[in-house]
C-alpha cells in the first residue's frame, strides 16, 4: 500500500514537471512567433481609430507598454504576469480572456463530448465488425466508409450535413447553439440538444473512422494469434472468442487512441463551429486570430495544450487499469 | 479410436499477382491411436505435425484442403463434426504459455474451459479449483496472468485446460522443448496419467528421448508422410524399418552420435519416388519409381521397399 501510494506521487509529481515543461516551451514559441509576426500590437489595440493618433501618441503607447525593450525582458514580464494568472483582455470580447475561454468552453464542451462518446463507441462497434468478418461484404462496406470518410475534409462534411438535414430536410437548425431572439436563461435543454447534434455528427463522423480502421488491424492481428488458435481448439465460436478474449486485447490501443484524438476532436472543432456558426471556443479562435485578438489567442493556445495534455495523460493512466502485465509488472513471485 | 489413412494436406497460396499455387504440406499421412494409450508424433520441424493437429481440431486456415480420411470413434472426421468435438472429445495441450490469452487470469481461462464444456460458472469454477490442486498449484495460481507463472506453472496450467474436459483424445504439441529435466519428467507423467485414465494421447515432438520415455509407440513423420509406426521398444532393440528412424536413432549422444546427412526436401520441390531416397543410403533405380506403400514388417509400419534387409 505504501509503495503503491509512493508509486502515484512519483507518477502525479512527473506528470505536472512535464506539464510545466512543455507549457514554458509553448509559451517560448507562442512569444517569439508573435513577435516576430506583422502584428503591431498598437495597431490591433487601437483598431480604426488608428489614423487619428499621432506617431507621438504611438510611440507614448509603445513605451508605456514596454515594447521597446529587448525580447528577453518582454518575455520575463509577459511570463510573470501570465504565472500570477493575468492572461490580459480579450480585444474582441472585451472581457479578461479566462473568462472568455471559460464561458466558451462550456458551451463547446457538450458538442465535443458527443462527438468523442459517439466516434468512440461507433468507430470501436464498427471495428470490430468488420474486423470478425474481415473480407466478408460487411467488412468492405465498413473499409469503404472509412476510408471514403477518413479522406474527407472536416468542413465539407459539415457543410454536406448543413445542406441535406437543415435546408432540404429542415430537419435540424441552420445555425447558432439556440434559436435565435430567445434570452439564454429561456432555452431549453431539448433546444441545447437540437442545435448541438449537427455539428457533434459532424466532429465525430471523422473520428469514427480513425478508430475503426485500427480496432479492425488489431481485432484481425489478435484473431491471427497463438492464443486465439488455442481458445478455437477449446472450442469457442468466432464471437465467443471476440467477447471473451479479442475485447480486452483491443480495448487498450483503441483506448489510447481515443484519447489522442482529443487535440484532432479540438482542431476539427474549430472547423466544425465556424461552418455552423457555434459560438464556442472554436469560433472564439477564428474570430481571435482573424481580428490579431493577441491575448485570447494565446490564452486559447495555453488552453488547447492544457486540454491536449489531459487527454494523453488520461491514456497513460489507463494502461495499468486494462493491462495486468503494466499494473503487476513489477510484481513476481 | 483415431485412425487416419492417407491424409493429404495441400494449401492454395497466391504467387506473385493473382497466380494461384498449390503447396501440398502432408502426403500420405497415416496414424491410429487406441483409447489408453500414448503414441509420440516425431518429426523434424517442416514434417507436418502440428498441421496434423490443427486439422483434427478443424482449425487449419481458410486455404488449406484435407484430402484421404480421418476417423474418430469408427466415423469419419468432417468440418462439422470436427468443430462439434473440439475442446470436448478432442483436446489439446498447447506449446507454451503465448496460448494463453496475456490478459486474463488463468483461472478464468481454465474455468471458461469447462463453462464451454456445458457447466454452470459456479460448476466450472469448482472444477478447476479441483484440477489446480491435482496438480499441486498453489489457489493463488488463479488469480495469476500468464506472464506471472513459472515454466513448470505454465506447463501444468496447460495441462489442467485438456484434464477438465472429458475428452478421449488429448493432443499435447510440443509440450517439452526449453523445460527443467524434472518439468520435462513430471510433463510427460502427467500424459501417462491421462492415458492410464483411458483416454488417447498424441505426443507430438522431435524430441526421441522424451518420446521413447513415455510413448507405447512412435510414429515418425518426414516431409508430410509416415515413413514408420514402431513400437517404442523396437529403437533400444535395434528392430528398426525404416533407414530414417535408424538414422535418427544413431544420431542420440549416448548411440553413435552420427548426424543425419543433408535436409528434408521442401514441400515447394518434392521428389519423384520415395521422399527420403536422396539422403538414403539404400537408395536403388526402383525408388526412384513410385512413392512407397505402407507395410506391415516386423510387427511395425514402413514405408520403404527395402525394410526387410
Amino acid at each position: 500500500m505504501d509503495m503503491q501510494l509512493r508509486s502515484v506521487f512519483t507518477f502525479v509529481a512527473r506528470k505536472l514537471l512535464r506539464l510545466g515543461l512543455l507549457l514554458l516551451a509553448v509559451a517560448i514559441f507562442t512569444f517569439v512567433l508573435l513577435s516576430l509576426s506583422p502584428i503591431d500590437p498598437v495597431q490591433a489595440y487601437i483598431g480604426a481609430d488608428m489614423m487619428q493618433i499621432s506617431s507621438e501618441q504611438r510611440q507614448l503607447i509603445a513605451e508605456r507598454w514596454g515594447l521597446d525593450q529587448p525580447m528577453i525582458i518582454r518575455f520575463w514580464d509577459w511570463l510573470g504576469q501570465l504565472v500570477q494568472g493575468n492572461w490580459g483582455t480579450s480585444m474582441v470580447f472585451n472581457q479578461p480572456v479566462s473568462e472568455v475561454i471559460a464561458s466558451r468552453f462550456w458551451v463547446s464542451l457538450p458538442m465535443l463530448a458527443i462527438a468523442w462518446l459517439l466516434s468512440g463507441i461507433l468507430g470501436l462497434g464498427l471495428g470490430i465488425l468488420s474486423g470478425a468478418l474481415a473480407g466478408s461484404w460487411i467488412d468492405r462496406v465498413v473499409r469503404l466508409y472509412a476510408y471514403t470518410l477518413a479522406s474527407s475534409p472536416t468542413f465539407w462534411v459539415a457543410l454536406l450535413l448543413l445542406i441535406v438535414f437543415s435546408v432540404a430536410l429542415r430537419v435540424t437548425p441552420i445555425c447558432c447553439a439556440a434559436p435565435p431572439g430567445i434570452l439564454a436563461a429561456d432555452v431549453t435543454l431539448w433546444q441545447h440538444l437540437h442545435h448541438l447534434l449537427l455539428p457533434a455528427i459532424a466532429l465525430s463522423i471523422i473520428g469514427i473512422a480513425n478508430i475503426a480502421l485500427h480496432t479492425r488491424q488489431k481485432l484481425i492481428d489478435v484473431l491471427h494469434s497463438d492464443y486465439i488458435l488455442f481458445a478455437r481448439a477449446q472450442g469457442e465460436s468466432l464471437w465467443g472468442v471476440v467477447r471473451h478474449h479479442g475485447f480486452r486485447n483491443l480495448i487498450l490501443p483503441a483506448l489510447t487512441l481515443q484519447f489522442a484524438s482529443l487535440s484532432e476532436l479540438f482542431g476539427g472543432s474549430v472547423l466544425v463551429e465556424q461552418v455552423f456558426a457555434y459560438p464556442g471556443l472554436g469560433a472564439a479562435t477564428v474570430q481571435a486570430a482573424l481580428r490579431s485578438d493577441v491575448p485570447l489567442l494565446v490564452g486559447i493556445v495555453f488552453f488547447s495544450a492544457l486540454f491536449v495534455y489531459t487527454g494523453n495523460t488520461l491514456a497513460d493512466l489507463t494502461y495499468p487499469i486494462v493491462d495486468p502485465r503494466i499494473r503487476l509488472g513489477g510484481w513476481q513471485t | 479410436m483415431l485412425s487416419i489413412s492417407n491424409l493429404g494436406i495441400t494449401f492454395t497460396q497466391y504467387d506473385q499477382g493473382l497466380r494461384r499455387k498449390q503447396l501440398t504440406v502432408i502426403t500420405d499421412l497415416d496414424l491410429t491411436i487406441q483409447a489408453g494409450e500414448v503414441v509420440a508424433v516425431m518429426g523434424a520441424s517442416g514434417s507436418g505435425k502440428s498441421l496434423l493437429a490443427h486439422a483434427l481440431l478443424g482449425i487449419l486456415p481458410d486455404n488449406a484442403q484435407l484430402s484421404g480420411t480421418m476417423e474418430f470413434q469408427g466415423e469419419p472426421l468432417t468440418p462439422k463434426r470436427c468443430e462439434a468435438l473440439r475442446g470436448k472429445a478432442i483436446a489439446l495441450i498447447p506449446q507454451s504459455v503465448g496460448y494463453l490469452d496475456p490478459l486474463m487470469t488463468v483461472g478464468r481461462q481454465v474455468q471458461r474451459v469447462g463453462q464451454l464444456n456445458g457447466l454452470s460458472s459456479g460448476a466450472a469454477r469448482t472444477l478447476a479449483n479441483r484440477t489446480f490442486a491435482r496438480y499441486d498449484l498453489p489457489p493463488t495460481t488463479r488469480q495469476r496472468y500468464p506472464f506471472q507463472l513459472s515454466g513448470g506453472m505454465a506447463r501444468r496450467v496447460l495441462v489442467s485446460t485438456a484434464v477438465l474436459t472429458q475428452a478421449q483424445l488429448v493432443i499435447a504439441d510440443e509440450p517439452t522443448p526449453g523445460l527443467h529435466p524434472d518439468v520435462v519428467t513430471e510433463t510427460l507423467n502427467h500424459l501417462r496419467e491421462l492415458a492410464r485414465e483411458g483416454r488417447g494421447v498424441m505426443l507430438i515432438t522431435h524430441d526421441i528421448e522424451a518420446a521413447l520415455q513415455v510413448a507405447d509407440r512412435v510414429a515418425v513423420f518426414y516431409a508430410g508422410t509416415t515413413v514408420e509406426i514402431a513400437a517404442a521398444e523396437d529403437f533400444a532393440r535395434g528392430n528398426l524399418r525404416h533407414p530414417y528412424t535408424q538414422a535418427l536413432w544413431r544420431s542420440l549422444p549416448q548411440n553413435d552420435f552420427v548426424p543425419v546427412p543433408g535436409n528434408q526436401p521442401s514441400p515447394e520441390n518434392l521428389p519423384v519416388g520415395c521422399l527420403y531416397r536422396d539422403r538414403c543410403a539404400w537408395v536403388t533405380s526402383e525408388c526412384e519409381q513410385a512413392r512407397p506403400e505402407l507395410r506391415f514388417v516386423r510387427q511395425g509400419w514402413v514405408r520403404c521397399i527395402h525394410a526387410e534387409r
